[in-house]
């Protein structure tokens, strides 16, 4: 392929020079190329390496579905694989190598794959290293020798491990009509859309709008602006360099923009790639058409490309991509490039699969000196790293015979066309086979999108504007606007028809005929699946891997199905087709990440007393989306002495913990108390006014949903906690069971989690910090306010606050709620006050060994395989009155006695520990599922040694004279435990009354 | 991805809503027996085609409604309160607009 730059022409600007790095070689190439173009007009023809034979590859396309010219792009963490030189515009300082290829992509060792690609062929790995046959060559234990060296051969290029150091953006958009694709068809329908009055997006992939007329001669330029003005005119709204990748239900559809990726340097004020969330009335796609190769021997060596491509490099870069060119075609649309070509001056010649060419084409070729062959097909190819010479064939009675040699050095072959129905595909839509055309079209469809131009298997220019005039029209009336629609051309257009023509071969001949080249694919490889009994297209995909490279199948697909159907007996249409699925073209991964990455991974709560928590030395852990005190570390302490100091200071003297996480709903209205007394399954009927209760919900099906308390403040309000990891499901469920089930019931629910600030005091001396705080100390006598007891009060400085006396820990203690804003000010009273009494602030690990000392149940133990019994709360459950899950809690399953249920553990040797989630099992049996499992461990400092929680099957009273084992082969040995009653500590609950 | 068009605050993305359930799910009587219970929370049918379902626009207005939909085709054929006493409200303000 004896590529050069034209001295005129082309949409290059040729006074701006680009310096660029092709393999560690500086090259120059003009403003308006790719990086496939400044390549070919550079003379570089090996670009590439397949994936399993590493057979040299150049460029085959002018676009997306290119499969030869693959690069790295980009060096270091910006490094990124597989970038199509066909689509990457040019621009200054632009790094890119070749890649699957050692040591270059000119001289590659791996080439030697090829002499042994017979061992190769479809469903090598499964046959080779699948089964027990280790050391004979073959079987899963071979795999494991050979997987290193395989892994290193096989592949296209090696992604980045280093982090993405750039940045990514998410964006929203509305319109009422998207239309992808800037082409011909898709400008005019955009103008007709907007003209009506309509809200129109247009985009396209291409770094220019035109469609197919960037790729003719510059006399079509005149039309391709007068296009994109009308469109402008009337207001549509064009994106260049923006890929629509998928189309999803109701109108919405995925747009990566590449912002960046174009520029010269790093653009710190730029993102790379925006990942755009379109909402459409309605979508036109004039994606336009895809040409397609055809399967004959060597048809993937640097040079062999197909017409349209050799069309636009011709037309758009200013490159003759040859000087000796042979066309191969089975249609009408490459005499015009045929002219073209030799008119800047190469020698081309026309071979045409057809036995009848009409006249008017020839007419076009009259004056010229080209040659056409009719009953002419290409056979195989000569030349390694470049193409030499073409074998053709020639059409007999028998079929293919030799017809001769032709040298060569490009040859463009047009195997039909493909319309890209790619996006319709995604919404489930199976495209239908036109035989006349001889290409896969979209269906209809009762939902609002729609074809245009090629995309349409509308061949013809000037159809191709009516079409899509006729879409944007018939868009506007079903959108509501008085309009005249154009009637739609048919598909069609070539004065004569296309003749089917997928494969080319002569029988004897062993030719290796490329159907995916990407995935080295060939027509050898879909035969064999075939023999082995794959007869479904979707298995075949599978097995042959055909289709399943980054181009998705663009290339091969029909080629493959043809041949499917073909060794099958069938028509193609009987065959089926595999379904495209998103994205179109590849997307970066950071694009769809956007900014929702490290600290922006999720959202982050803080509770008002964050700052406060931090000034006072609080290590910060996460609990759900919250962030919460874990310890509050003095001089030297790790977490373990920092949370089992905390837990015996609460024991001791007094402790504050910041608990605003835990979720709070207001419940007001007439009916406030049936409702919690239908949700609780214990009575809050007669729950007296300033008064709190502990209460279990449980759901339909009877298992635990989450525990919480009921403050009650009036006769028709209450205050309800739940647990943090629940708040957000709690809320849902109450607000779900008033709307939609009790819609009788007069109670409104509130959320006001975010409007209070919370703290526990707990200890004994509790009683006196919260009533030094306070404004006046005497309505916390025990006689005011005694255990349970709830009441509305100011702290000092006139706070307003709630105060609630009851205890999680165990000890004397009480929830203080005041106003958010107020939650810094609340803990410096009390802190002042704990301080006095010597007491300490805690975290939720001491948090976490006080209620496991008590054998209070949280998220760990209710996970929602849980009963109220397995929780040991079975004398929460009333019996006198009905509330949610009262029926289904009671199914055999349910009330087994073997059933696991809440217990103590702790080691028999005291001196021993263990670890949550590990596995409890009977002293003499220490595998399987064992007999049931930990979910909290602790070092109690009032019982001085390890305990947990867990369940067990039967309970503690069955495991009274065995011990168990806590099994955790992954971490540490087994360790004997005993099971004892889930209250470790004040078992009577003394502690809390005084 | 879904749209749906919640009567309070116009098309919004499903992901805006959660999933409920079968919307023609009638709970029985809290102290019905068990049986009753049973068919209620886990017998289901699998519709292939329009069905009534229950949404919570849980990141909007935070009302339950009951949406038609096609499960075939995700077509939505319309979106309702769950409240009578909401749908009612929806129903009138729509007819005063005129309906379309």
């Amino acid at each position: 392929m004896k590529s050069r730059r034209l001295e005129q022409g082309g949409r290059i600007d040729r006074t701006k020079s680009i310096g660029f790095a092709w393999d560690g070689k500086n090259l120059t190439g003009y403003q308006g190329d790719t990086l496939a173009s400044a390549l070919m007009a550079s003379g570089q023809q090996v670009l590439g390496r397949s994936f399993k034979y590493h057979r040299p590859r150049g460029i085959m396309s002018a676009g997306v579905e290119e499969s030869g010219a693959l690069v790295t792009l980009g060096k270091g963490s910006r490094a990124e694989p597989n970038i199509k030189a066909t689509t990457q515009e040019l621009f200054e300082g632009l790094e890119a190598c070749g890649q699957n290829a050692w040591p270059s992509v000119r001289h590659d060792l791996g080439a030697l794959n090829s002499l042994f690609s017979r061992f190769f062929a479809a469903g090598f790995y499964y046959k080779t290293f699948m089964g027990p046959k280790a050391l004979s060559g073959r079987g899963t234990g071979f795999w494991m020798l050979c997987e290193k060296i395989i892994r290193q051969a096989a592949g296209m290029g090696k992604a980045s491990r280093e982090p993405d150091p750039d940045c990514y953006d998410h964006a929203h958009a509305h319109c009422d009509v998207l239309v992808v694709g800037g082409g011909p068809a898709g400008l005019s329908a955009a103008t007709v859309a907007a003209r009506a009055g309509l809200d129109v997006l247009l985009v396209e992939q291409d770094f220019e709008l035109g469609g197919d007329l960037l790729n003719q001669p510059e006399s079509a330029d005149q039309q391709r602006k007068k296009l994109i003005a009308e469109a402008q005119g009337q207001g549509v709204r064009a994106m260049t360099r923006t890929t629509a990748f998928g189309l999803y239900d109701h109108g919405v559809v995925g747009l990566v923009e590449r912002v960046s990726d174009h520029l010269p340097g790093i653009n710190q004020h730029l993102p790379r790639q925006r990942f755009w969330i379109v909402r459409s009335s309605h979508i036109i796609l004039a994606t336009g058409a895809i040409e397609r190769q055809i399967a004959f021997g060597n048809n993937d060596r640097p040079g062999v490309m197909t017409a349209s491509a050799g069309r636009a490099y011709l037309n758009r870069f200013g490159i003759l991509p040859g000087a000796r060119i042979v066309i191969a075609t089975n249609n009408d649309s490459t005499y015009q490039t045929a002219t073209e070509l030799e008119d800047a001056g190469a020698v081309v010649s026309l071979i045409d699969a057809r036995e009848n060419v009409r006249s008017e084409l020839i007419g076009l070729l009259g004056g010229s000196n080209i040659s056409l062959r009719i009953r002419a097909a290409p056979l195989s190819v000569k030349g390694m790293q470049c193409i030499k010479a073409l074998e053709y064939t020639t059409a007999t009675s028998q079929g293919w015979e030799h017809g001769g040699v032709e040298n060569c050095d490009l040859l463009l072959v047009s195997g039909g066309w493909s319309p890209v129905v790619n996006l319709l595909s995604h919404l489930g839509y199976k495209p239908i086979w036109n035989r006349e055309q001889a290409c896969f079209v979209a269906p209809e469809t009762d939902i609002p999108v729609c074809m245009a131009g090629s995309a349409a298997a509308i061949w013809n220019h000037e159809d191709c504007l009516i079409s899509g005039q006729s879409a944007g029209g018939g868009v506007a009336k079903l959108l509501g606007c008085s309009v005249r629609q154009k009637k739609a051309p048919k598909a069609g257009g070539w004065g004569g028809p296309i003749m089917p023509m997928y494969e080319v071969a002569v029988k004897g001949r062993r030719l290796k005929s490329l159907v995916d080249p990407q995935h080295d694919v060939t027509t050898d490889d879909i035969r064999l699946a075939h023999r082995e009994g794959f007869v479904s297209v979707e298995h075949l995909k599978r097995y042959t891997t055909l289709g399943m490279a980054t181009d998705g199948g663009k290339v091969g697909n029909v080629i493959g199905l043809a041949l499917m159907a073909e060794a099958l007996g069938k028509d193609i249409p009987d065959v089926g087709t595999t379904t495209f699925r998103p994205p179109y073209t590849p997307v970066s991964i950071g694009t769809l990440r956007g900014r929702n990455v490290g600290e922006h991974f999720r959202p982050l709560r803080r509770t008002p007393m964050h700052d406060w928590n931090l000034e006072h030395g609080a290590t910060m852990t996460m609990a759900g989306l919250w962030h919460r005190p874990w310890y509050f570390a003095r001089q030297d302490e790790g977490i373990e002495q920092a949370y089992i100091r905390e837990a015996a200071m609460v024991r001791e003297t007094v402790g504050l913990c910041d608990v605003t996480s835990l979720g709070k709903i207001a419940i007001q209205g007439p009916d406030a108390t049936e409702f919690l007394n239908r949700v609780y399954t214990n009575p809050f009927a007669r729950l007296p006014i300033g008064k709190a209760r502990y209460g279990i919900m449980l759901r339909d099906d009877g298992m635990v949903m989450d525990d919480g308390t009921a403050w009650r403040f009036s006769e028709t309000e209450y205050f309800m906690t739940t647990t943090t990891a629940h708040a957000a499901k709690v809320m849902t469920w109450l607000e779900e069971l008033l709307q939609t089930r009790w819609q009788d019931l007069k109670v409104h629910v509130t959320s006001v989690s975010e409007q209070w600030a919370g703290c526990a005091v707990a200890g004994p001396k509790s009683r006196e910090v919260l009533m030094a705080s306070l404004e006046n100390r005497d309505m916390l006598s025990n006689e005011n306010l005694p255990f349970m007891g709830v009441m509305e009060m100011q702290m000092g400085e006139g706070i307003p606050c709630r105060i609630a006396r009851i205890s999680f820990s165990g000890e004397l203690a009480y929830e203080v709620y005041v106003p958010s804003d107020y939650g810094a000010a609340m803990m410096e009273l009390l802190w002042e006050q704990a301080k006095v009494a010597g007491g300490c602030l805690y975290g939720l690990e001491a948090l976490g060994a006080l209620r496991i000392e008590k054998g209070h149940v949280t998220g760990a133990e209710l996970d929602g395989r849980v009963t109220i019994e397995d929780a040991g709360l079975g004398k929460m459950a009333s019996t006198n009155k009905s509330y949610i899950g009262k029926s289904l809690k009671n199914r055999p399953e349910l009330v087994r006695e073997d059933r696991p249920r809440l217990v103590g553990i702790k080691p028999s040797d005291r001196s021993k520990t263990f670890h949550a989630g590990a596995i409890l099992c009977r002293h003499d049996q220490v595998s399987g599922m064992g007999e049931g499992w930990v979910t909290a461990v602790t070092h109690s400092p009032a019982l001085g040694h390890w305990i947990g929680l867990g369940f067990i099957a039967g309970g503690h009273e069955q495991w009274k004279e065995r011990k168990a084992i806590v099994a955790d082969p992954l971490r540490r040995e087994d360790v004997e435990v005993e099971i004892v009653s889930p209250h470790m500590f004040d078992p009577k609950g003394e502690r809390m009354h005084v | 991805m879904l749209r749906i068009a919640c009567p309070f605050c116009g098309p919004r993305d499903y992901s805006e809503f959660t999933y409920g359930g079968d919307a023609t799910v009638v709970y029985p009587a809290l102290d019905a027996d068990e049986d009753a219970w049973h068919d209620a929370v886990f017998m289901r049918e699998n519709v292939r085609g329009m069905q009534a379902e229950t949404w919570h626009h849980v990141n909007g207005c935070r009302m339950w409604l009951i949406v038609h939909r096609d499960t075939l085709t995700h077509e939505i054929v319309s979106v309702r309160p769950a409240h009578p006493a909401w749908a009612n409200v929806i129903a009138a303000e729509t007819s005063l607009k005129g309906d379309p």
